[in-house]
């Protein structure tokens, strides 16, 4: 018992403390008034100098969304929010529009500079080991803080290949018909509470197009944090891989330490056309709360991939370790034939937070397949819920799905839950679903403290040989990152 | 001098049962000390309280090592102070590759006692060669730790892990079980290129056979969780024509 209970009080002692990435920088910002209305939606539309069509598209959602309720099925438990109480876009003064990274104001690059991510185009993410030798891949990052993108690199070597990497607001200035073909058509303005919401009021977001054959010569990555005061911060990101490309693709997140909970509420929309693959990859981590459940990002996020094309392929990744609660189901629509997609995914939970993810598969094509690999490891008081759907249309002849899904507790206090869904409409397809839920091992500690581990590197050591087949589909470069931040979700004081 | 490992008195507990009943037992640096004895005689109950593992209480008594307190010491202070465990039934730990595991253990008792860490190719080479004298393939290093590893695989595994971390008392519990005689020589042969005067190895087995490739300096009778007599390796060749059956019914 004993080795497990003291595992437990220290994970308990880890939440506000072990956030690294709790400060705030002080930078003036242009802030829209207060709360949300039709005259707040035409503010933000103006700021960004948005084609008409995009305000009307704007307006309608959130007409839309007044009629709407919030969801109340997922296993998560928080006071309501106030929508009115809320700023919906707050921009830092010196930035007004893109610039080139030598105008970008020097606050903003420290606080990059400070997270590990350098907004110059020699190095890529910080806290990267690389064997001696080996080329430092190169990663373009679009860096978004609060409601705008204050930095893009590499844009001009990208566009040589044909890429456009931008943010999304300057897509709509610049490329606007390409926005408007695809825009919503994998997540529609309807499709939920937040994803309206997202529509109506999003501020600012990367935009991908990747043109047909090319494979794209870098990572791309966007870079999220959230700094004002209570602020909500809706991004919305949309990639396209037309007719035999190919993008990897990563997303990362922060935000300060703050007694409030902070609204976050994306939409992400991929579209991979024949012969397309779509690799995206998330490593969450925004402030999780302290140790009693202050604070904390709700993260309620609408993720969807679109294999409208045959043989195309979409991975979502995704390293979870943030939020004080959780709300996403990175999902993919297989659309066209032999399409396939992905999940895998780590989530870990601590101290209060709350977690309830999954993915969804939709079978629609014949031959699609798709593979879902989710590891959950709740620790503290915290509650952390697997919930997935594979479904396969009356069309989706021979459809595959292999799901597993693990969770790891450790200690007495947490939970943990698997929801599976499935609906299987053509009887050719084969669904296979593995579950297991287990208590971390005191035998396996003891083993691996016996060889001289601390108790807090022995627990990270076994967390990670558990979620081993999830990190190992992360790009190499960020699954050192990632491993890391496992041991610091977990850990009390190693560091 | 100070002993190595010096016990005395030593009562222990588990989930409320008294195992160990006024242990006595003292072991210099350089020798070789065997205890045999019948099974649940609390031999492994000794290595694990030694060892630290969670669950086992002491009530009364002492256990040093170096002069230093065990039980004033967490389970990775005593690893990193030099107590080594090779385990009667060794874990699993799936998705950890043994090399990593390997370079995790090291480097943790390194830094406990403020020493530089080991480099990867000095770490490569070591094992490397402890994997010859071992007759293991490298190719089960890079297998997650003990993960669908045989018997015998694993006691070879854990006497490669002993090799490497270099430890100040090695206990190794019934590493000969599960050994084939080629496997048993081999494992033999490992340990004996750990005797040196610096180390003492603490040799818990049921039978003679691994003596016979491990000599003992003395060897130990237990029964009924405390010694019940001491001798010379002569005596673990006694112990073969008799049997426990006279031990058994003293203790009882
Ligand atoms: N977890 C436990 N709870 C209660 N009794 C135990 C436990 N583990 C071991 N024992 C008892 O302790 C005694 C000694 O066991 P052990 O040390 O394994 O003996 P040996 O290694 O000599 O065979 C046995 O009677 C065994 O049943
Ligand atoms: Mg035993």
């Amino acid at each position: 018992m004993a080795a497990v209970q003291e595992t437990v009080e220290q994970v308990r002692r880890v939440g506000a403390d072990q956030y690294k990435y709790g400060f705030v920088t002080d930078i003036e910002s242009d802030l829209a008034p207060k709360g949300l209305s039709e005259e707040v939606i035409r503010f933000i539309s103006a700021k960004k100098n948005e084609p008409e069509w995009m305000l009307e598209w704007r307006l309608e959602a959130y007409r839309r969304w007044l009629t709407m309720t919030e969801p109340k099925w997922a296993r998560v438990d928080y006071p309501a929010i106030d929508y009115q109480d809320l700023y919906y876009y707050a921009a830092p003064k010196s930035t007004a529009g893109p610039k080139s990274l030598d105008e970008v104001d020097p606050e903003l690059l420290r606080t990059y500079e400070k997270l590990g991510i350098p907004l110059h185009e020699r190095e890529i993410l910080a806290g990267v080991e690389r064997p001696e030798g080996e080329e430092r891949p190169r990663v373009a990052v679009d860096a978004v803080f609060d409601s705008v993108s204050v930095a893009t690199t590499f844009k001009e070597e990208l566009k040589k290949a044909g890429v456009i990497f931008c943010p999304i607001s300057e897509a709509l200035r610049e490329h606007p018909d390409l926005v408007r073909k695809y825009l919503g058509t994998v997540v529609p303005t309807s499709d939920n509470f937040f994803a309206t919401l997202n529509s109506a009021v999003f501020s600012d977001g990367s935009f991908v197009y990747i043109p047909p054959g090319v494979r794209c010569p870098m990572e791309l990555s966007t870079y999220f944090r959230i700094n004002e005061k209570n602020t909500g911060q809706f991004e919305r990101t949309l990639i396209i891989a037309d007719r035999g490309s190919y993008v990897s693709y990563l997303e990362g997140c922060t935000a300060p330490k703050r007694d409030e909970n902070q609204l976050h509420a994306a939409v992400v929309e991929l579209v991979a056309l024949d012969d397309a693959e779509i690799k995206y990859s998330t490593v969450q981590n925004w402030y999780p709360g302290d140790e009693n459940g202050k604070g904390g990002i709700y993260n309620f996020v609408t993720k969807r991939g679109d294999c409208r094309g045959a043989n195309s392929k979409i991975s979502w990744t995704q390293v979870e370790t943030g939020s004080a609660i959780t709300w996403k189901y990175p999902s993919c629509v297989l659309r066209g034939e032999n399409s396939r997609g992905e999940f895998y995914s780590i989530a870990i939970s601590n101290g209060r937070q709350q977690v309830d993810s999954g993915t969804k598969m939709i079978h629609l094509g014949k031959g699609t397949t798709s593979r879902i690999i989710s590891k959950g490891i709740s620790a503290g008081h915290s509650s952390n819920a697997y919930r997935g759907l594979v479904s396969a249309h009356r069309k989706a002849e021979g459809a595959r799905n292999f799901t597993n899904c693990d969770s790891l507790l450790i200690g007495d206090a947490c939970s943990a839950h698997t929801i599976p869904y499935i609906e299987a409409k053509n009887p050719s397809c084969v669904f296979e679903h593995e579950a297991t839920t287990s208590k971390i091992s005191e035998d396996v500690l003891f083993y691996c403290m016996q060889r001289g581990l601390s108790q807090e590197d022995a627990t990270a050591l076994v967390v990670n040989g558990f979620v081993r087949d999830v990190l190992q589909q992360l790009p190499m470069e960020f699954a050192v990152e990632a491993q890391k931040l496992i041991s610091v979700s977990l850990e009390g004081s190693v560091g | 001098m100070t002993a190595l490992l010096e016990i005395r008195n030593l009562k222990a507990e588990i989930a409320g049962k008294q195992i160990l009943n006024g242990y006595d037992l003292t072991v210099k640096a350089g020798e070789v000390h065997a205890i045999m004895g019948p099974n649940g005689s609390g031999k492994s109950t000794l290595s694990y309280v030694l060892s630290g593992r969670p669950g086992y209480t002491i009530t009364e008594g002492q256990a040093l090592l170096a002069g230093a307190d065990l039980s004033q010491m967490s389970v990775d202070e005593r690893a990193a102070a030099g107590l080594f465990l090779a385990f009667q039934y060794p874990l699993e730990v799936p998705g950890v590759a043994t090399m990593t595991f390997l370079r995790a253990a090291v480097n943790a008792q390194r830094k406990k006692r403020g020493e530089e860490e080991m480099s990867s190719p000095d770490l490569i080479k070591s094992v490397k060669e402890i994997a010859k004298i071992l007759d293991m393939d490298m190719e089960m290093l890079r297998r997650p730790v003990n993960v669908g590893f045989s018997g015998g695989e694993k006691k070879r595994a854990e006497t490669l892990q002993m090799m490497l971390l270099q430890p100040k008392l090695c206990i190794l519990d019934e590493t000969d079980s599960g050994l084939d005689i080629d496997a048993l020589k081999v494992v033999s042969n490992g340990v004996n290129q750990l005797r040196s005067k610096d180390r003492g190895i603490v040799v818990i087995t049921h039978y003679q056979r691994l003596l016979d490739y491990i000599t003992p300096d003395v060897v130990h009778v237990q029964s009924a969780g405390r010694i019940v007599r001491t001798g010379g390796k002569e005596l673990a060749l006694e112990l073969e024509e008799t049997g426990y059956a006279s031990y058994q019914s003293e203790a009882a």
